[in-house]
Order: C-alpha cells, then structure tokens, then sequence
C-alpha cells in the first residue's frame, strides 16, 4: 500500500505550524527550543518527502546537513540556557529582554 | 668678495643662530658686542664687494650668485639668487654700516634690560631679513626678507610687551603691514602669470608680454605693498604708535632701514614704473600728500620720539614724490642722507630719553643742552640737516628732489616747498623746547587728558637731574653726525664719483632728466636756502623761550587729522558690530542651531525606531514569521500568474 506524498506535506506542513506557533506563545525557554526542533524536523520530514517524490538524492542529504546543523545549534543553545538558569531560577524567555532598545 | 656675497646674509643670521642657542649665557655685554661684531663683519664684506663691483665692467654692472634652486614646479622655477649691482650695493653699504652703529649704541642703550640678548637676537635677525631684501635677485627672495623685517619690528616694536601700548602698537604694526603685503603679494601673481618668471631682469627683458594695463595694475599693487611698509597715506599711522619699541629700533627700523624698503622696492622696478606714467603719478601724488600730511601732524606732537616719528614719513614722502617724478637717484640720494640725519636725530632722542629716565614728553624738557652737550651738538647737526640749511647733506637731498619735482609736477614742488617750511619748522620747534629755554624737568606737571602722554607708562613727577650719555651711545653720535653733515658729498657734481655716475648702469635711461637752466638751479636753491632759514628762526622764536602757548595747532593736528578715529570708525567699529552680531546672531542661531538641529533629528527619529527593539523574542520571532510569510505569499503569486 502506498501512500499519498501529500499527506506527508501536509503532517509536515502541520508540525511546522505546531512548531512556529508554539515558539510564539510558549515563555518556557527549553519549550520554545524544542518547538525550534519540530519546525526544524517539519522541514526534514518535507525534505525527505521530496526526494521521493523527484528521485533526487539531494533532498535527503540535506537531511542530514540539517541534522548536524540542529545538533550543533542545540549544543550551543542549551548552553546558553544552562548559563542563564546558573544566574536566576525561573527565567521565562520574557525576563531575558536586555537588547531592548 | 663678490664670490663671498652670501656671507654678508650669513654673518647676521650666524649671529641671530648664537644668540639663539646662547645668548642667555653670553650675558649682558657679551651678547650685544657679538651681535655687534657679526653685523660689522658683514659691513667689511660689503665694502670689499664694493671694490670688487668697481672692477665688474661692462652695463649692466653687476654680479649674479646662484646659491640654489628654491622651488623648482614645472614653470615656477624660484632660485634662491643674489644680484648685486650698484643699487643694492648703496643699500647693503648704508644697511649695514649704520646697522653697525645702532648695534653699538644699543650696548649701552639697553644696559640692565632682563631681555638684553633677546633684543640683540631680533636686531640680528631684522639686519639678516633686510639684506635678504635687498640682494635678491626675484620678487619672492625679496618677499621673503620683506616679511622677515616686517616680523621683527613686530617682535622689537612690542619688545616691552608687559606694557599693553607696546604690544597693540606692535600689533597695528603687523596689521598695517599685512595689508600692504595683500598687494605685493598680488603684484608676484600678476607678473609671473603674465612673464612666468619673477627674476627681475627676465620682467624688465619682458616688459612686453605684460601690456601696458597691466604694467599699471602691477605698479599700483606694488604701491599698495609700499605703502604699508613705508607708511605712506593712507597706511601711515602704524608708524607713529611703532615708537613703542626702543628707540634704538624707532632709528634702525623705523627710520633709516625697514621702511625705506619701499623706496628701495620702488628703484628696483623702475622699468615698470617708467613704463606706466599713470602709476608714477600716482606713486608721486602720494607721496607728495604724504609728506605735506605728516610734517602738518608733526607740527603738533608732544612726544619728542612721535615727532620723528612724523618727520620720518614726510621725508619718506618726498622719496616717493621723488620716484614718482623718475627722480630714482634723488630718492636714492635722500634715502642716504635721511639714515643717516634720522638715525641720528633718533639716536640722539634716545640719548635725551637716557638721560631724562625715561621722559619723552617735550614740555618736560628743556635746557638740556647744558647737561647733555655732545648730545646737544651732534643733534644739532641732525636738525640742521633735515631742516635743510645750506651746506648740509639735507639741503642737497631735498634740494635734488624739490629740483626734479619742479621740473615734472610743478604743483607738486608747491606742496613739497611748503612741507620744506614745515619741516624746518617743526625741527626747530623740537630742538627748541628740549635742549633751549628754562629746565622743565624738574616741574610737577598736570596730565594732560588729550594727548596720547596721559596713557604713557612713566609717572609724571619730578626728574632727577640728566645726564649725558656713556661713551658707547655717544661714539656712534659723532660717526653718524660726520656722515650726515658731509653726505651731500655725495652727489655734489657729476664727478666721476657721484652717485648719479655710479647709479647710472642701473637706471640708464629711465632716470628722469631734468633740463634746468643754471639761474633756475640757482633759483630754486636759494628759495630752498631761504625757506629753510625762516623755518628755522620761527620755530626757534617760537618755542625757545616758552613751552606752553595758546595751541597754535588744533586737536585736529595733533589727533593726527584724526586718521585713527576716522579708520576706528569705518573699518574698526563696523568690524566689531560684525563680531558682534556673529557672536551674538550667527554663532549660537545658525551654526549651534544647525548643529543642534541634526542631532535632535537623528534623537527624534532614533527614539521611533527604537520601540520596535522590545528585547523579546516573541516578537523578533513574529517578526520574522510575518517575513517569511510574505516572501511565500509573494513566490506564490508570481507562480500564480505564470
């Protein structure tokens, strides 16, 4: 049994909304990061979907550029988020505003 | 020595460098004899280079020293060069022997000043700068030494800076200077656009590349710059407040070099100015006004130093109304005779001034001809010889000039006999209340509020008792009283030896030539001779006996027909609204306001943008999914419509 390409845009199309959507509303600093994941794994999945559809092996390379990417990125990021909890206790993503103009 | 002509610059400066480096450890004779003895040597070389230039044959006579290449651009190519000839020749003789002996008189003039080796240093220096005027052989070398004197009776003229008259006389000094440097400077533009060259004898080769207009506008430029410098109308007044400085300067700088540099300046052109008839009228109107306005001032003046002072610029005027008539050796002949009359009636001012502790004002004077006698005597020579009196060099000199006059302008020869009376005159006038009549020194006497005394620096009570002065201020009194009684000698015929022979390959046939019968020389000898007498005897009926008579001289004459009010209030008050109102209107208003005005925009505009920096990351993230959105939006429709 195959399945329709579309639906696996489409579940990618929803996860990245999920993602964006959440990166907007959530205060959490670790739960916005995560949301970043999903948006980054939405375009993974979008991606891989792709080279299937156009028997390009381009699609799914990059799959794994992103992959490096995000786990490098995430390296960096939870640092950063460890180092602000070492400071204060309870820090929501709208306590860190010090870049305001 | 012509091979040696440089060193007759060098010596001075040598002198001037080691004063610099040294002086303060030379001490007080030491520096001063230094000094001294450079601008001597310097006198030597000069003389050697006189015989040497006696051998140079040939017409032109002269001597070319090329020491190097000054500014080589393209076509502007300056050489630092010497040229000698007889003219510059005359003026390195009498620049620096009587250099020589203000030099010498100055040992004892400023005995026990704090600034003894600096005033010695500046005396260098200004002798250095005057030959470099003298001897160069373009316009630029001579500019260069034309700012150099005129930088160092700057410095000499406020040499007692401490005292607020001495530094703003200094200052006007410059300033008058300044402007008249605008049109030398002018001039050298003119010409090397027109000649693209400024060495002289390559202008005269050229005159006609110039035009005639411009020949004018060069000469009239050049007038302008000479005015300054020699203190004709209208750029006279400087001259008068230069008095400040010590007198030992008023008789080097201000009477018997610096300002005979225009003069000088003048017969160094003289093809220029032979050319263009309008020019040389206008040099000698000026002249001839100048020396009628300065003797009436003259005729007034309180302070026995701004008499000269006055004197000084008449008699410059008559060198101008001399040049002007093409008379160049006249002017030449009175420029001698006058350094060395003017030094030595200065000098011996100076030695009044000496004696009486600083006492310049003449109503405090008197008798001192009892207490003063060499000074009485060799100032007497010096006022017998400006006055003109027969046989003296001054009757020659002016005698010469008045005789040319009369044969170019005779409305001219009007003005400059009347000046002649003045003179006399106001010398006698002079001579009379200092040296004849009672001893006034000894007096209390009021202030008097309208003279320029009440602000002089010296308390007005009584005076010890004079003095004459030591030897080495009275030695250069006799040498200099010899040289102006016997320099009519000079020109006395057309002997091979005269100056008319001797200037003759310079001026050649531009020189004007006066066609007098003999009775008419006669004539106007004896008028002179007369003249000169009736002068003489007024002034000395006048004010031997009396200081204090009815004002037979306005305020106008004595405010010196108010020249000073008159430029305070055309250019000196408007100048200050002019300050004031972009003190008060342009500085605060236009510039601060334009100043102010960017940075509150750039305040006001920063301070809308900057709302949109938050620091929260929702909104950056909104901000740039609202982007991201756009961008698709956009992709999208474009796909649509293809």
């Amino acid at each position: 049994m195959t399945i329709n390409p579309d639906w696996y845009l489409a579940l990618s199309v929803v996860l990245f909304a999920i993602g964006a959507l959440g990166v907007l509303v959530r205060r959490n600093v670790l739960v916005m990061f995560m949301c970043v994941e999903l948006m980054l794994n939405a375009a993974n999945l979008s991606f891989v979907t792709f080279a299937r559809m156009l028997h390009d092996i381009g699609g799914q390379v990059l799959v794994f550029f992103v992959l490096v990417v995000a786990a490098a990125e995430v390296v960096v990021g939870l640092g950063i988020v460890v180092a602000i909890f070492r400071r204060r206790t309870n820090a929501t993503a709208d306590d860190l505003h010090l870049m305001k103009g | 020595m012509l091979s040696v002509t440089w060193l007759i610059i060098a010596l001075p400066l040598l002198g001037f460098a080691a004063l610099a480096t040294a002086g303060r450890r030379m001490g007080e004779p030491a520096a001063g004899i230094v000094a001294t003895v450079m601008v001597g040597l310097s006198f030597l070389i000069g003389v050697g280079a006189y015989f040497d230039l006696l051998t140079v044959g040939g017409s032109p006579r002269s001597y070319t020293q090329n020491l190097w290449t000054w500014i080589p651009v393209g076509a502007l190519q300056v050489h630092a060069r010497l040229y000698v000839d007889p003219l510059s020749m005359t003026m390195v003789l009498f620049v620096t022997g009587i250099s020589t002996l203000i030099h010498l008189y100055s040992i004892g003039y400023m005995k026990g000043d704090p600034d003894y080796p600096k005033f010695f240093l500046y005396m260098n220096l200004f002798v250095a700068s005057m030959l470099i005027l003298v001897l160069g052989s373009n316009m630029l070398v001579t500019f260069v030494g034309w700012e150099g004197v005129g930088a160092c009776s700057y410095w000499l003229v406020s040499f007692w800076f401490t005292r607020d008259s001495a530094a703003s006389a200094g200052k006007k000094a410059f300033i008058y200077n300044r402007i008249g440097d605008v049109g030398f400077l002018l001039a050298i533009f003119l010409t090397f656009e027109r000649v693209h060259s400024l060495e002289y004898q390559t202008i005269f080769a050229n005159l006609g590349k110039i035009g005639s207009t411009d020949i004018t506008a060069i000469c009239l430029l050049l007038l302008v710059g000479v005015m300054g410098k020699s203190a004709q109308i209208p750029l006279f007044p400087w001259l008068a407040d230069a008095m400040e400085g010590p007198t030992p300067v008023s008789a080097l700088i201000h009477a018997a070099t610096m300002v005979t540099a225009g003069v000088y300046l003048l017969c160094r052109v003289h093809p220029l100015l032979h050319a263009s008839s309008s020019a040389s009228l206008t040099v000698a109107i000026v002249g001839g006004a100048t020396a009628f306005v300065a003797a009436t001032i003259a005729c007034a003046q309180q302070d026995i130093k701004k008499v000269l002072a006055y004197s000084t610029v008449s008699q410059l005027g008559y060198m101008f109304l001399a040049i002007g008539c093409g008379a160049y050796v006249a002017a030449i002949f009175l420029m001698i005779a006058h350094a060395f009359f003017k030094g030595l009636l200065f000098l011996g001012a100076g030695s009044v001034i000496h004696g009486l502790h600083d006492e310049q004002d003449l109503k405090r004077m008197g008798n001192l001809r009892a207490y003063l006698p060499i000074t009485f005597i060799t100032f007497g020579i010096g006022w017998l010889c400006i006055a003109a009196v027969p046989p003296l060099s001054g009757f020659w000199a002016k005698g010469d000039v008045l005789d040319n006059t009369w044969a170019a302008h005779p409305g001219l020869w009007v003005v400059g006999i009347v000046t002649a009376l003045l003179t006399a005159y106001y010398m006698s006038r002079l001579t009379g209340l200092a040296f004849f009549g009672h001893d006034r020194w000894s007096n209390e006497v009021p202030i008097d509020a309208d003279t320029d005394m009440a602000d002089a620096h010296h308390a007005h009570g009584a005076i010890p008792e004079p003095h004459e002065s030591p030897w080495i201020m009275t030695i250069p009194l006799w040498i200099l009283a010899f040289f102006a009684a016997l320099a009519g000698l000079l020109d006395l015929s057309n002997n091979h030896f005269s100056l008319s022979n001797w200037m003759d390959p310079v001026f050649g046939a531009t020189l004007f030539q006066a066609h007098l019968s003999l009775a008419t020389e006669w004539a106007l000898a004896i008028t002179d001779s007369i003249i000169a007498i009736v002068g003489v005897v007024v002034g000395l009926r006048l004010w031997m006996s009396k200081a204090e008579r009815p004002p037979l001289e306005g305020a106008f004459l004595r405010r010196s027909w108010y020249i000073n009010e008159l430029y305070d209030t055309v250019f000196g008050r408007p100048s200050e609204r002019l300050a004031a109102f972009s003190a008060t209107v342009i500085d605060p208003k236009v510039i601060d306001g334009g100043v102010n005005g960017v940075a509150t925009l750039v305040r006001a505009s920063g301070s809308l943008i900057r709302r949109t920096q938050t620091g929260y990351v929702r909104n950056y993230v909104l901000g740039i999914v609202f982007g991201t959105v756009l961008v698709l939006a956009f992709m999208l429709t474009r796909l649509w419509w293809n």
